[in-house]
């Protein structure tokens, strides 16, 4: 369970994801704030009015996945980096996820590297598609993998030795 | 002796924006800090905090520490003490400050004590054992003064300080073995426990320290299970292999010069320890004392900032200041605490604080 292991269990994961058809329309966000603690910057930096304005600043965010067009600015301003984008449209085979990463060195665009899942278990190769690290991301880059698509809902971290 | 209208002791967010709000309002302030510069807990802070955009919520602390420097050095009736402790508060008023070995007395109107707070021991065999360090101190060498601590790392307390440090070590590229957490479950918030569990590091709950070993140094420590009492469970034991324990059990706030002050104290559990009886502009039982900040319960920065805003602009008001828009402002800060404090995790701060309220009809009438 979450509040013992720091691990969301696969419940909690589904339960955060949008729905199949949603997912199958395109680059969209994936919110694991799974706790009541007084934090709203994914509503402020949110532009597309899909993070809904907080009644109580305690609230869990809530997502309308329609109004979101999977931007990612929301990535990089989560101070729980607890967001990520999926898009299950970028390849037949493969999904591409976008996650935050505050490590160095950062990856490079193409190369492989390990993904982790949210226990920090490796689960397969994945490819490093785009690294995006501009000052408006404030020291949190946005790294995009190439998951298969059978790993998407597993996958959520990246180590690059091994 | 040196006269001084407003003396703000303490130079974290809490200080900080006492010191902004009261001389914004046109009170010639001075703000001392025993350490080299001035920011408090923000300054090794690399992560980016919570709150909302009042707070400067999703900045970096030491970024939040930037933007508040920025306006203390824009006001000039600010005069700031840096390297400069403040060693006691007299019956008569008077304060006692140390710098560079010289000794310094004053004699303030009105005070904010803002003095943070400090990190709690853990009692085990061999705690001594040089490579056992407070998680803060841990902070501070890597943060501020770029030292890796050492190579690998048991961290000892699943709050949010240990959680943060945890990461921030792994950041540096120091190995973080696991994460010992006494209670049944994490303490800090499960998104940072989430980080560093992606990351690799387990967190034993239910767990503790039940010796460390090493010849010279730290070589490693015993872990245990414990029972829901908080017993040890023999037959339990194993060891891990670490040349760096972090204690991260708690913060307890630094209370002793409004105990010198002769501030009515009370200890309350959820606010770390011993705290000071306060009214609704954040004035103790001492007239002309204000509080704000982890001194006064520990907390976040978040709320840290906003309450410095208020004992600011309450000790501001105390000295015959006044701006305009006061009771707006005041009520907006008031409606800031409240929302902050408002979710599960504030419950039990709003607890605590509601034992401490003293109910101060004259400040209350100076207000309307
Ligand atoms: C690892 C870690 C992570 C944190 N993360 C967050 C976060 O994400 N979000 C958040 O909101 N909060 C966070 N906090 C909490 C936050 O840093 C504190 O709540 C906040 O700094 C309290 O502010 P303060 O001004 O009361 O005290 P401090 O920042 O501790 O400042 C007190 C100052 O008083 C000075 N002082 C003390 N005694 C004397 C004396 N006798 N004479 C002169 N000077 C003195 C000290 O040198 C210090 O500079 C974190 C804290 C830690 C340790």
């Amino acid at each position: 369970m979450l509040a013992v292991t720091g691990i969301p269990t696969a419940e909690d994961v589904e339960k955060a994801f949008p729905s199949e058809e949603r997912l199958a329309q395109g680059p969209v966000v994936v919110v694991e704030c799974y706790q009541s603690i007084p934090c709203n910057p994914c509503y402020t930096a949110c532009r597309t009015g899909a993070i809904k304005e907080f009644e109580d600043i305690n609230d869990l965010p809530t997502v309308d996945h329609s109004l979101c067009n999977g931007c990612t600015l929301c990535v990089s301003n989560c101070p729980g980096l607890s967001i990520m984008v999926v898009d299950m449209t970028y390849t037949e085979e493969e999904a591409l996820l976008k996650i935050p990463y505050e490590f160095l060195p950062l990856p490079e665009a193409g190369q492989m590297v390990k993904g982790l899942d949210r226990a920090g278990q490796e689960i397969c190769d994945v490819k490093v598609v785009r690294v995006v690290n501009s000052k408006a991301l404030d020291k949190t880059p946005v790294i995009s993998i190439a998951v298969k698509k059978d790993f998407v809902k597993l996958v959520r971290n990246i180590r690059m030795e091994g | 002796m040196m006269p001084v209208e407003l003396l703000v002791i303490g130079g974290g967010p809490a200080g900080l924006c006492a010191a902004i709000q009261a001389a914004e309002m046109g009170s010639r302030v001075m703000i001392v800090d025993r350490n080299n510069a001035l920011g408090g807990q923000l300054v090794k802070q690399t992560h980016m905090f919570f709150g909302s955009e009042k707070q400067y919520a999703s900045k970096r602390g030491f970024d939040i520490a930037k933007l508040l420097l920025d306006k203390i050095a824009n006001l000039s009736n600010i005069e700031v003490l840096e390297a400069t402790t403040v060693l006691g508060v007299y019956e008569d008023g008077v304060v006692t400050l140390e710098k560079n070995g010289s000794y310094l007395k004053v004699k303030p109107k009105a005070m904010v004590v803002a003095t943070g707070a400090s990190e709690k021991a853990l009692a085990f065999p061999n705690n001594d054992l040089p490579g056992i360090y407070g998680a803060g101190a841990v902070q501070t060498l890597m943060n501020e003064y770029g030292v890796k601590p050492g190579n690998s790392v048991l961290m000892v307390g699943a709050g949010n300080i240990g959680l943060i440090v945890s990461y921030q070590l792994m950041q540096a590229g120091v190995k973080v073995e696991a994460i010992v957490e006494g209670g049944p479950q994490i303490g800090g918030y499960l998104v940072h426990a989430s980080k560093v569990r992606r990351m690799g590091v387990p967190i034993y709950t239910q767990h503790t320290v039940k010796a460390a070993y090493g010849k010279e140094v730290l070589e490693g420590v015993t872990l245990c299970r414990l029972d829901d009492q908080w017993q040890q469970i023999p037959g339990t034991e194993f060891d891990v292999k670490a040349d760096v324990v972090c204690i991260s059990v708690g913060l307890t706030p630094l209370s002793e010069l409004l105990w010198q002050a002769g501030c009515q104290m009370k200890y309350v559990n959820s606010l770390g320890g011993f705290v000071p009886y306060r009214d609704d502009n954040l004035q103790t039982s001492v007239k002309g004392i204000f509080v704000a900040g982890d001194v006064s319960g520990v907390e976040e920065a978040s709320s840290a900032m906003v309450e410095g805003y208020l004992a600011g602009l309450s000790a501001a008001s105390y000295l015959g200041y006044k701006i305009y828009n006061m009771n707006e402002l005041k009520s907006d800060l008031l409606l800031q605490l409240d929302s902050l404090r408002h979710g599960p995790v504030g419950d039990r701060i709003r607890k605590g604080i509601a034992e401490l309220r003293i109910i101060n009809e004259a400040a209350a009438s100076k207000e309307a």
